[in-house]
């Protein structure tokens, strides 16, 4: 449909909005802004719950909303609402433009339309007939649960299922015009096992983007035995005893911690901060030549994976480390005029009333040439991380993680399981001790929270060695 | 659409889905933020949202539940057929019902109202607090996290009862966390944060001289040896504790099996008897009180622990009848009511007690650990195994000095620790999260790098 046939007051999902939002483009740039952006949402989820072996929660959500950015050189305004009228569009503008004080209102013309429509969602409308029907979840949920029910040392167990459907919008004035749907789905397992006085906790989150049928084929079984197997390992662990030690952390979600304690410190937005130590180290050696790592926001599948971010950039494959060296930054439009790194197709939100910000995507340490045996062997006395829990970062730097399930080293052997163990230490000064990596590279999905709300990530490795960090316990 | 026209709206809307009983939550706020960077703006924020949740009851009396922010006719006939739909998903071993005190009459809290004073002048007393505080000590470099903020908010429930509850209130917060560098040491960071009814109300000056001297105090820093240590808890890290474990007093969480309590729990001591804790969402100090909950409960003070004994649960209206009480007014709308806290107190008890009255965290002159404030809260606390291994900010005391602690983590577990509090100290202060005294607390296990 050609766009001139549309004259609509409203923004209508599915149809061409082009004249409308050109004008409102048209309408920033001439009040004075030098840049104008909108961002567009409707959004249609459900989430569903089982404890035991009943459903005991269904709640789906649906909403839509706007978020507009107007640049000034290199200040920002950003209004949201959920107005997406004309009149409403056009009010956010004003405010926005209002708000960063800017009143000489620019006389030419800089703005010269919107490019071709990008429409990446062709292929994607009919995801909403093919994902599973509420009544199909509850039933795999409930599968689940039954199967974790393997003794009765299981006191609690619970299946969570998500899915987010996003159909965005996105145009800007310098010509961007891009449609997307994004489909996001994710099944967590829980249990707690219990013993006179112990207790354990074991569980698993899996998840993937723009595959329908995803949750269809997802070996709840298997699933389900491995976080049985964790629970148990670890009920009658003894807590670990403090102290630096040489640590193996397993590959898969063992990736969370250069996620967090080096991924974070490679986005614009803590250049802008002055935040990273890494800031002034491009092309010098920030890691043990061991280490490469990347974030990408192009796999199949992957949890941050997009077909086009959330400033209408397609993403590109970051290499961030090379054999130990900083090669590049995760960058998104602020951070491009505030820092000069180029941008990377990382510009991310939780959702409309977020501005962007530079965010990682899937973000990994590349496999290496070692065995797990050959990481194990080298330790005589240490720790194998197998599940890590929860971390952060604080504001200078210094990371702290959970480990879920770990099990002590001994002699190049693992013996008994240890609870109560934290990871403790700084980006800068355990990543030249990262000094073997194993050849057995795996994702996983998880939520990482940040300036721009919670978004979805994928972390990975393969097995690693850390030569020496500080373990916290008891 | 106000709120008025929406109860009409889903009234018939209901008429015409035949559903015969119903409730809702809604929320409508406008939001206005700044940050500054050495002086300039950075990122100025506005935003309006509304978000309504409708519960319905079907023929079976199973509930279901939608969420929206679209607050249009059709978006509120779309969400309660929606809700229609999904209550055939409703729990059936466990049945949700109005709150039986949703008509109670509230006891009206006066409450300040602010008008808002706009972006241009939160700019500018950021700029001017940002300035302040860079220049409070030559070590202070920026400010690398800082915000000032007033929202302005309208919250309802109503149901097909005849039930409606509104009310409107402001909030203004200001935060600023500087971050101090010295040559040839490791960056220093800390800060402070102040809540007020409007931004008029926020004491910027004590805001800052708190986030200065925080700062200032870790510059001189040191590792720590491994090993247990006399605490001290600072009131801000002891509350961060107590809600971090709230799931003692949360019947919901004793229902689904993840509390360390269970139904039979109340009157188990838990700690000295000269220990008092109560939830008290209506306290003066409380800028963020609510006089009802998500299913229209009046807030209320509820004694969770006096003299060391557990005297009660937190309620929401289904796990209240469970349990045979009275909803406490703590719970969320959702298609599980959660239930949790509002605002914790921490007191000592009248009466004589045993306690080392001696241990004064402003005079005491033996070797403590002062913890003044726990992080990474949802990763180092595992609530349903009571245990907790948490990094910190704080000072080791001893032979009369005070130096800051470099990096380490507190770990143990909340009953030892209750059992083993060793002085709560008289004077009470008032935090964002609650009012709490400092606590002392024997023989805990710190991890650190010396």
């Amino acid at each position: 449909m050609l766009s001139s046939q549309i004259k609509s007051n409203e923004i209508e999902f599915g149809s061409c909005n082009k004249d409308l939002l050109e004008e409102i483009l048209c309408y920033g740039i001439r009040l004075g802004a030098d840049f104008v952006e909108i961002f567009i949402e409707n959004t249609d989820n459900a989430s569903v719950l089982a404890e035991e072996d009943f459903i005991t929660s269904v709640s789906p959500s649906f909403g839509k909303g706007a978020g507009i950015r107007i640049f000034k050189e290199k200040r920002d305004g950003f209004v949201s609402t959920n107005d997406l009228t004309k009149h409403g569009l056009m009010r956010s503008v004003s405010q926005a433009i209002e708000m960063l004080d800017i009143t000489d209102k620019n006389n030419r013309e800089l703005f010269d339309g919107l490019n071709k429509h990008k429409d990446y969602s062709l292929s994607k409308k009919t995801w909403i007939d093919e994902i599973p029907s509420i009544h199909e979840i509850s039933e795999k949920l409930l599968a689940s649960t039954k199967s974790l029910k393997k003794n009765n040392k299981i006191i609690t167990r619970k299946g969570s299922y998500s899915r987010n459907l996003q159909e965005v919008i996105i145009a800007s004035s310098d010509g961007t015009y891009a449609s997307d749907i994004r489909l996001h789905q994710t099944v967590g397992l829980n249990v707690i096992a219990s013993d006179a006085q112990y207790r354990s906790n074991g569980s698993r989150r899996f998840g993937s983007s723009g595959m329908p049928n995803e949750f269809r084929i997802w070996d709840h079984e298997k699933a389900a035995n491995d976080v049985f197997e964790s629970s148990m390992n670890m009920l009658y662990a003894d807590y670990v005893d403090a102290g630096q030690m040489p640590v193996v952390l397993a590959n898969k979600f063992g990736g969370v911690i250069f996620h967090e304690a080096c991924g974070h410190l490679l986005e614009t937005t803590q250049i802008e901060r002055g935040t990273t130590p890494f800031e002034n180290k491009l092309n010098e050696k920030i890691a043990h030549e061991s280490v490469t790592a990347i974030d990408e926001g192009i796999s199949e599948g992957s949890f941050g994976s997009s077909s086009v971010d959330d400033e209408g950039m397609e993403p590109e494959k970051s290499v961030l480390i090379q054999d130990g060296i900083l090669k590049k930054f995760i960058s998104d439009r602020a951070g491009e005029l505030r820092t000069g790194h180029k941008r990377t197709g990382s510009g991310r939100r939780q959702n409309y009333s977020f501005a962007a910000a530079s965010r990682m995507r899937n973000t990994y340490i590349a496999k290496g040439e070692y065995s797990k045996e050959d990481l194990l062997n080298s330790i005589s006395d240490g720790l194998y991380c197998k599940s890590m829990g929860g971390g952060s970062v604080g504001a200078t730097g210094q990371f702290n993680f959970a480990v879920e399930e770990g099990y002590l080293i001994k002699n190049g052997k693992l013996t008994n399981p240890v609870k109560g163990a934290t990871l403790i230490g700084e980006a800068k000064e355990v990543m030249p001790k990262i000094s073997m990596c194993g050849n057995d590279l795996e994702l996983a999905p998880g939520f990482c929270g940040s300036i721009s709300g919670s978004v979805n990530v994928t972390v990975g490795q393969p097995h690693i060695k850390v030569d020496s960090i500080t373990v916290g316990g008891r | 659409m106000n709120s008025r026209d929406i109860t009409i709206q889903i009234s018939k809307a209901a008429d015409y889905l035949n559903v015969k009983k119903w409730d809702y939550g809604a929320s409508f706020s406008n939001d206005f933020s700044v940050q500054v960077d050495k002086g300039n703006a950075k990122q100025l924020k506005a935003s309006q949202k509304q978000v309504l949740t409708i519960r319905v009851w079907n023929e079976s009396n199973l509930v279901g539940i939608t969420t929206t922010s679209d607050i249009s006719e059709s978006g509120i006939k779309k969400a309660l057929n929606q809700a229609n739909i999904a209550s055939d998903f409703g729990n059936e071993n466990e049945s949700t019902e109005f709150s039986p005190l949703a008509k109670e009459p509230i006891k009206v809290k006066e409450v300040k109202k602010r008008n808002p004073v706009g972006i241009k002048k939160l700019l500018t007393l950021l700029r001017e607090a940002e300035i302040k505080l860079l220049e409070s000590h030559e070590c202070i470099k920026s400010v690398p996290y800082n915000g000032l903020s007033e929202s302005f908010f309208e919250r309802v429930y109503a149901n097909s009862d005849g039930a409606f509850r509104s009310f409107t209130k402001s909030q203004a917060v200001l935060y600023l966390y500087a971050r101090a560098e010295e040559e040839d040491k490791k960056p220093r960071s800390s800060g402070s944060v102040r809540i007020g009814y409007g931004v008029d109300d926020i004491d910027i000056e004590a805001c800052i001289k708190e986030a200065s001297n925080k700062t200032i105090s870790h510059l001189n820093y040191s590792p720590i040896k491994t090993d247990k240590y006399l605490i001290c808890f600072s009131p801000e890290s002891f509350l961060t504790i107590i809600n971090a474990f709230s799931s003692m007093f949360n019947a919901r969480s004793i229902l689904d099996g993840v509390s360390l309590s269970n139904k039979n729990s109340i009157g188990e001591k838990l700690s000295t008897e000269a220990l008092n804790i109560y939830d008290d969402g209506l306290h003066e100090k409380n800028i963020s009180s609510s006089p009802f909950d998500g299913e229209g409960t009046p807030t209320k003070r509820l004694c969770l622990i006096n003299k060391g004994k557990i005297e009660s649960f937190i309620h929401s209206e289904s796990t209240a009848r469970i349990f045979k009480t009275s909803p406490t007014g703590h719970a969320g709308l959702g298609s599980k009511v959660s239930v949790s806290p509002d605002w914790i107190v921490v007191e000592k008890s009248k009466g004589n007690h045993d306690l080392q009255t001696s241990l004064n965290h402003s005079n005491f002159d033996g070797e403590f650990v002062y913890i003044e404030e726990l992080n990474a809260i949802h990763a180092g606390v595992r609530a349903s195994q009571g245990s907790f291994s948490l990094p910190f900010d704080g000072w080791l005391y001893k032979n009369g000095t005070k130096i800051s602690i470099e990096s380490a983590t507190v770990a143990g577990d909340i009953k030892y620790l209750l059992k083993n509090i060793v002085n709560i100290e008289s004077n009470q202060e008032v935090t964002t999260s609650g009012i709490s005294p400092h606590i002392w607390v024997d023989e805990l296990s710190i991890t650190g790098d010396a």
